[in-house]
């Protein structure tokens, strides 16, 4: 991390549906203060906002870590919970596991990681069953 | 500048130079200086938030005086459907618009009419599937403002069709040209109008060159003069013909849900109040919203009949509309071509205004933003206000920018003034030792 890196830490918290989004949020603001393109902003914030649901609703909370340089807007995304079985199986649209209380609050569609996919330029996600997921999301300045 | 026309105005006599109105407003538009508040014209978007609030009544929107119309030789009035609900016991349509013809106009063309034709083509659009959903009603100027400068991911959702304002007065001309036989620009088209975001917008239309609105006069100076003219009216009123112009769907476009109701839309919502807006626009910018089919966003609380320039209450308005439209047809206007008139389409792009970033260039805006966050990591975060800014990193803004510096902030400004006043107490007590030493 250069000098340069502008560096953003937010704590999730684990069981907060209302307040789930204030990071992506706040995320959101500052790189439209910096005047980034609109599409670079967008794809930003929708892959960081599933990013963060996922972690209130699956990884019982957790942090985030955004970092902004010349060249690109990256988030990591640490949780201590389950970790994911199967990535693939996750990956696919409409695979959930979420519980029924969650869906009834209209979370766990099963569209976070292909949503996250679809919008970040890269991702990439390390985890293990019983002690949590991390995931990486990058946008590309450039537009990749 | 002609892009920077604002209707919303302060009165620095009335100003008092409270936070007021930098506390609400939603583009962060307005900052205290030397005592007195300053509306930052490139980010203002004539919602009225500041007129609504000011206390001491310093801010104004200006409008076209009602005797300006007498500059034309044929006047048509545009009143919108809110004007219908402002009267109490008034649930006569007819009186209404007689009333207006003895205030000077020789004819009257409801916007409701044009409201009709508006969601006439909106469920054409939405039916034939090429918009971008949710589709943005486009409908609300001081909203279309907002989402130019905090939303312009947004800007290709929005509805491209003119509003009913627009609609009406491009038809009214047409109309009175037929019966008056006078060229075009002899009519006088005249709106009366609730807010003055709908001012601005004639001044800078949105996705066209240029309205056909020729004044815009303000619905609190209609209000009595038409209650008056109404009132001698009434003594030897008949009732006239019918000369019913709209049917329900014309009126319900005064209050919020009116316009997403009448799209036919199986899944829409209609969000109303600047605060409530801005929460639908982050969501919808976060593609939380990408099951609904169509988005009604009004800037004002209830709807245009919030607007600040009405006199009655909102609520009272919207259940006054109710009793009007109640024996009214659905509706009275439909578009029976197969094809979209080309006078409700708009002939152009809005284009995103880029008045929120640090700088044009990326790499200079990241270089104010550490200095920014700099700044704000000293501040106490508070978010007084005292210093003349929203909040304590508007401040910090505000210095990076180069309008504003550190002093500013009383509780740095107190901070230095109690190191000062330790420094000096211990000189004293130093030379008192040294002096009875």
């Amino acid at each position: 991390m250069s000098e340069n890196t502008l560096h953003y830490h937010f704590v999730v918290s684990g069981d907060d549906f209302t307040q789930a989004g204030t990071a992506s949020s706040a995320v959101k603001k500052t790189l439209k203060q910096l005047g980034f393109d609109p599409r670079i902003v967008r794809k930003m914030a929708i892959s960081l906002y599933e990013g963060e649901i996922n972690m209130v609703i699956h990884g019982g909370g957790g942090e985030i870590d955004v970092f902004i340089d010349a060249e690109q807007i990256a988030a990591v995304l640490t949780d201590h919970g389950p970790g994911i079985p199967d990535i693939d199986l996750a990956m696919q649209e409409g695979w959930s596991t979420a519980s029924e209380q969650v869906r009834g609050l209209g979370f766990g569609a099963g569209m976070g990681l292909p949503n996250m996919k679809k919008y970040a330029d890269e991702l990439l996600i390390d985890s293990e069953v019983g002690k949590g997921t991390t995931v990486r999301l990058t946008v590309f300045l450039s537009g990749k | 500048m002609a892009e920077y026309f604002h209707s919303v105005t302060l009165d620095t006599e009335s100003c008092r130079g409270c936070i007021t109105c930098v506390k609400r407003c939603p583009t962060e538009a307005i900052r205290v200086r030397n005592g007195k508040a300053q509306i930052t014209k490139e980010r203002c978007i004539d919602c009225g938030e500041c007129i609504r609030v000011c206390p001491h009544h310093a801010k104004h929107a200006v409008t076209d005086p009602l005797a300006a119309i007498k500059g034309f030789k044929y006047k048509v009035a545009l009143p919108p459907p809110s004007l219908f609900g402002q009267y109490k016991n008034q649930e006569d349509l007819e009186l209404i618009r007689a009333g207006l013809l003895a205030l000077g106009f020789d004819e009257v063309f409801e916007v409701a009419a044009a409201a009709e034709l508006v969601s006439s083509a909106t469920r054409m659009m939405l039916e034939r599937g090429k918009l971008k959903k949710p589709v943005i009603s486009s409908a609300c100027p001081a909203v279309l403002r907002l989402i130019k400068i905090r939303f312009p991911n947004l800007l290709e959702n929005v509805l491209p069709i003119s509003s009913p304002m627009e609609v009406a007065a491009k038809l009214a001309r047409e109309q009175a040209v037929r019966n008056s036989g006078l060229k075009p620009e002899e009519i006088g088209i005249v709106f009366i109008t609730p807010c003055p975001a709908k001012v601005t917008a004639i001044k800078n239309p949105f996705g066209i060159d240029k309205s056909d609105v020729d004044l815009a006069v303000s619905s609190a100076e209609v209000y009595p003069v038409l209650l008056s003219a109404m009132n001698k009216l009434a003594k030897n009123w008949k009732g006239d013909a019918d000369t019913a112009q709209t049917g329900r769907t014309g009126l319900s476009w005064g209050n919020s849900g009116g316009e997403a109701g009448a799209t036919l839309a199986t899944s829409y919502l209609a969000a109303d109040g600047i605060e409530n807006v801005i929460n639908v626009l982050e969501e919808m910018e976060d593609n939380k919203l990408a099951d609904q089919d169509f988005v009604e966003l009004n800037a004002c609380p209830a709807g245009c009949v919030g607007g600040v320039l009405n006199v009655e209450n909102p609520y009272v308005v919207v259940t006054r509309l109710k009793h009007l439209w109640a024996y009214l047809p659905v509706s009275c206007n439909n578009i029976k071509s197969g094809s979209i008139p080309k006078e409700l389409l708009w002939t152009k792009d809005i284009k995103p205004l880029k008045t929120l970033s640090l700088s044009g260039d990326p790499f200079e805006a990241m270089r104010m933003m550490r200095k920014l966050e700099k700044i704000e990591s000293k501040l106490y975060g508070l978010d007084c206000g005292s210093c003349g800014s929203p909040s304590c990193r508007a401040l910090a803004e505000d210095i990076v920018r180069g309008y504003a510096t550190e002093d500013l902030c009383i509780y740095l400004l107190k901070d230095k003034v109690d190191a000062v006043r330790s420094s000096m107490l211990s000189l004293k007590l130093e030379s008192r030792e040294k002096g009875e030493g």
